[in-house]
This record gives structure tokens, sequence and C-alpha cells, in this order.
């Protein structure tokens, strides 16, 4: 540990995060390249056009079961702000005060 | 590129405080100001991020920077799909644009980026002024964190976790485009939810993303949609 050393990098350490940043920037890059190489039948397009959704839904319904009913109330204010006044900021805000309620309860 | 760093603003503060909370926990594992900037620089990806902690040590070998690299691959597997939905949008840019401007490639931008396009935008630098923006944020917004041992010591007080979940299930709302939706997202969603019950780790997002694209590549296109 070298907490008391606020400025200094270790040569271990740096080249962790390098291997971090080398492996993050591929999996940016990969997606695009990759498609860049596949022809576009209307099959791959239909494919792509369901991806953005997709994405989303498989990322957000399992971090709610995994995060409880708290994670299951704010994602759900969140989306139903959205659903009444599309307006990001104001499903952030829900959100994360029903978080902020929910824990306070002791939930 | 003002306009994506001006649709981004609202995710901003919880960008914040999140980074805030990354900041104490580099400075629980020992790291340095320096180290925890140029993490937060250079791999900014949140959750890969936080993860990686898990496994720091103050003792590197090939072996453990090789595991904390594989790690960051499988949490991070997810912007590869990202990026291949982005494809038709942003493939035909210039290669000394494109390749730098995925650097900056991460959850909120690309979900932002999918929506503006849903809702007809074609201006890539939307994504690109969305990302950059973040990245400022999440840079600056670490060193607090590691200065002060954060604003707050325990960010879920206030669902500082929830931040990026909650944020895409609103963008949910408008990504809908007709009740063909429903049967592709799903498919996509049960299969996410077996797959977290049976596996551990994200491979989740990668089968239920997959699964919901092979779907929709399957059902021919609606009538009724739109």
């Amino acid at each position: 540990m070298r907490s008391d050393d606020l400025l200094g990098v270790d040569p271990g350490t740096l080249a962790a995060i390098v291997a971090m940043m080398v492996a993050t920037y591929l999996c940016r890059i990969l997606g695009v390249w990759m498609m860049g190489h596949v022809p576009i039948t209307p099959f791959v397009r239909r494919g792509l056009a369901a991806l953005p959704g997709s994405i989303v839904v498989a990322t957000v319904l399992p971090m709610a079961v995994r995060g409880g009913p708290v994670a299951m109330m704010a994602i759900g204010a969140g989306f139903a702000a959205m659903l009444v006044r599309r307006n990001e900021l104001l499903a952030l805000v829900a959100g994360l005060t029903v978080a902020t309620l929910a824990r306070a309860a002791g939930l | 590129m003002l306009l994506g760093a001006r649709m981004i603003m609202p995710i901003v503060p919880g960008i914040v405080f999140f980074a805030s909370a990354f900041g104490t926990a580099a400075a629980q594992k020992g790291m340095s100001l320096t180290e925890t900037v140029l993490m937060s620089g250079l791999v900014y990806a949140g959750a890969a991020q936080l993860v990686g902690l898990e496994l720091w040590t103050s003792s590197w070998s090939p072996t453990t920077i090789l595991g904390v690299a594989l790690l960051t691959f499988t949490i991070n597997a997810r912007l590869i799909l990202q990026g291949a939905s982005l494809q038709p949008w942003i493939g035909g840019l210039p290669g000394p644009v494109l390749w730098p401007s995925l650097f900056l490639l991460t959850d909120a931008n690309w979900v932002l980026g999918e929506r503006y396009r849903a809702s007809g935008g074609r201006d890539a630098g939307v994504l690109i002024g969305a990302g950059a923006a973040l990245w400022l944020f999440w840079v600056v917004g670490t060193i607090p964190g590691r200065l002060a041992g954060g604003f707050i010591t325990r960010p879920e007080q206030f669902g500082i976790d929830l931040v990026m979940p909650i944020f895409f299930a609103a963008m949910i709302v408008p990504l809908w485009k007709g009740r063909r939706d429903a049967v592709v997202w799903g498919i996509a969603g049960a299969v996410a939810l077996a797959a977290w019950a049976i596996v551990p780790g994200y491979a989740f997002i990668m089968a239920g993303a997959l699964s919901g694209a092979l779907a929709g590549a399957l059902l021919p296109e609606a009538a009724d949609a739109e």
C-alpha cells in the first residue's frame, strides 16, 4: 500500500490499467468492425434493428431482479415517469428518489 | 457534438456521484491520485473499474494482469453488441474519426444515441459529443472521491448504484416502435433472466441481447409497426 504517495505511479499498476484499457477498447471496436465485414442482408438488418432494445431489456431485467425490491421499485418508477412525461431527468429523479426513500425506510 | 453534450446532461449528476464512489474505492485499495485518474481516463468503464478493483493487488504479475484484463473484457463484452447495433449508423464515418471516437463509447452515450436515432436523428456527432462530455465528468468526478474519501460514504443510500439501470429502463420507452418489439424484447428479457439465474457474471446481457436479435431477424417485419 502506498496511500501516502499521492502522485506516484507504480509500474505494475500502470500495466494493469493499460491492460484494462486495451480489453475495453477491443470491446468498443469489435462489434463495429465485425458488422463492417458482414453483408447486410434483410435477415441481418432485422437482427441489428432488434438489437438496441434487446440489449437494454436484457441488461435491466436481471439487474432489477438482482437488486431486490428497492431496485425493482426504483427502476419501475423511472420507467413509469418516462412513460408519462418522456423526460430523462424526471425519470432519473423519480427513480433515485424512490431508491433513497426505500433505503431510508430500511428496505 | 454540442447537442449530444446537452442531451446527456440529465445523467451527469448521477455519473459524478458514481465516479466519486469509484474514487473512494480506489483510495481504499491504496491507489494514488494519478493512478486513479489514469484508470478513469483510460479505461472509462465504471462497472469494470469497480469490479476490477476487487482483484487489485500491490504486486502485479503477468498472470494477475492478464486476469484483470480478461475480467474487464467479460464485463465490457456488451459494448461489442452495442457497437454492432451502431454500425449501420456510424460505420460510414472515415476511419480516422470512427476508431478514436469509439474510445468514448459507453452505456450512457450508446443508449442516448439509439434513442436519438429512433426519433429520426442521423448526426453521429451526438454520440461523440455525449461521450466526450461524460468522459470529462467521469474523470473529474473521480478526483474528490479519491481525495476526500468521497463526499458521501455510502453512495447506495441515494441509489447511485441504480443510476444506469434507471436510465436504461427509461430509454425503453422511446425505443418502442410497435407490438413486434413486445415479442423480441420478451424473448431477450426471458433469456437474460434465465442466463442470470444459471451463469455467474455478466453473460446474461450477451445471451439475452443475442436471443432478442435472432428473434428480430427471424420475425417478418410487422405491417402494423409505426
